[in-house]
């Protein structure tokens, strides 16, 4: 079983398919809820305290905003765990009320420079490119059992 | 600052969504109860929230996937369920993460296609999946439609 980053790190389709295929997807939620399950001081609404954009500092220097730090201390450790990659590259949902272009572009450049296999896709438009898209998935993912 | 204590430590909790012709949110919670083995369920519009023991939720959630495994989708949530930093009862309005479900799942009844079509499919048949690459930068009936917005 690989550990697979997914980007958007909230996708539900990605997340399902990497689960049901046999592997550990690496999503925002797992982060999520070792925060939100630890004690300590109240920071609402996600627990992300002033430490965050310190942890941030491995990945982003001190003048990048506190934002992306604060992101890049829950992505950060995931990319650095991860043994694959699947990005969607026309998440628009990723940046809006939760998301950051940043950090998504640190993101998606942190996963192609650290060497682990990427499958890069978009979002399946019709039923035909709903079949090629689970197909390559499978196939991806099959790949990374049979070499782990 | 205050003090910070933590509910439902230990456990987790999974959305399962379900976007099937043939079952319902409610048809799939009425069978999630009969099996619940402790496991705390919440009905939503879209399927269900379950929270407990890792190895409960995943027992529950692997026998409801059997029910109809292409149309049933599964992820991690970090909140539990009712949580006020989340909950819409507290807030007003969606919470933050329901535009990119809602996103996702006008799509999924493609990836339902394309799970029910891997059984039958060629293995040796290499995917061709939507890419970057794949695409044009611009479609034109894009650019004409930006063109007349303009224009107008």
């Amino acid at each position: 079983m690989a550990k697979v980053f997914i980007y958007p790190a909230t996708s539900l389709i990605l997340s399902d398919l990497v689960a049901r295929f046999g592997h550990s997807p690496l999503s925002a939620a797992i982060q999520i809820r070792e925060r939100i399950q630890t004690p300590g001081l109240d920071s609402p609404p996600l627990q992300i305290t002033p430490e965050e954009p310190k942890k941030g500092l491995k990945y982003a220097a001190v003048e990048v905003p506190s934002g992306v730090r604060g992101r890049m201390s829950l992505y950060g450790p995931m990319i650095e765990k991860a043994e694959a990659a699947i990005i969607i590259n026309d998440a628009d949902y990723a940046f809006g009320c939760m998301g950051c272009a940043r950090t998504n572009e640190l993101i998606k450049f942190l996963v192609r420079s650290s060497g682990i296999p990427v499958l890069d896709l978009n979002y399946p438009k019709s039923e035909g490119e709903g079949e090629e898209f689970v197909a390559a998935i499978h196939a991806f993912l099959k790949e990374l059992g049979e070499s782990g | 600052m205050t003090e910070y204590k933590p509910l439902y430590v230990g456990t987790v909790t999974k959305y399962v969504f379900v976007e099937s012709p043939d079952m319902t949110p409610g048809d799939l919670a009425i069978r999630a109860y009969e099996i619940s083995r402790g496991v705390m369920i919440k009905e939503t519009c879209f399927g269900l929230q379950i929270t407990g023991k890792e190895e409960d939720v995943n027992a529950v959630i692997g026998m409801l996937r059997e029910l109809d495994p292409a149309h049933i989708f599964v992820k991690d949530r970090g909140f539990p369920p009712g949580d006020p930093r989340r909950c819409r009862a507290n807030l007003g309005g969606a919470r933050p993460g329901y535009y990119g479900h809602e996103f996702e799942i006008s799509l999924i009844r493609n990836v339902s296609k394309g799970l029910e079509s891997l059984a039958s499919r060629d293995p040796e048949r290499v995917p061709n999946p939507p890419s970057p690459e794949s695409g044009m930068a611009l479609d034109i009936s894009k650019l004409k439609k930006i063109i007349e917005s303009m224009e107008g």
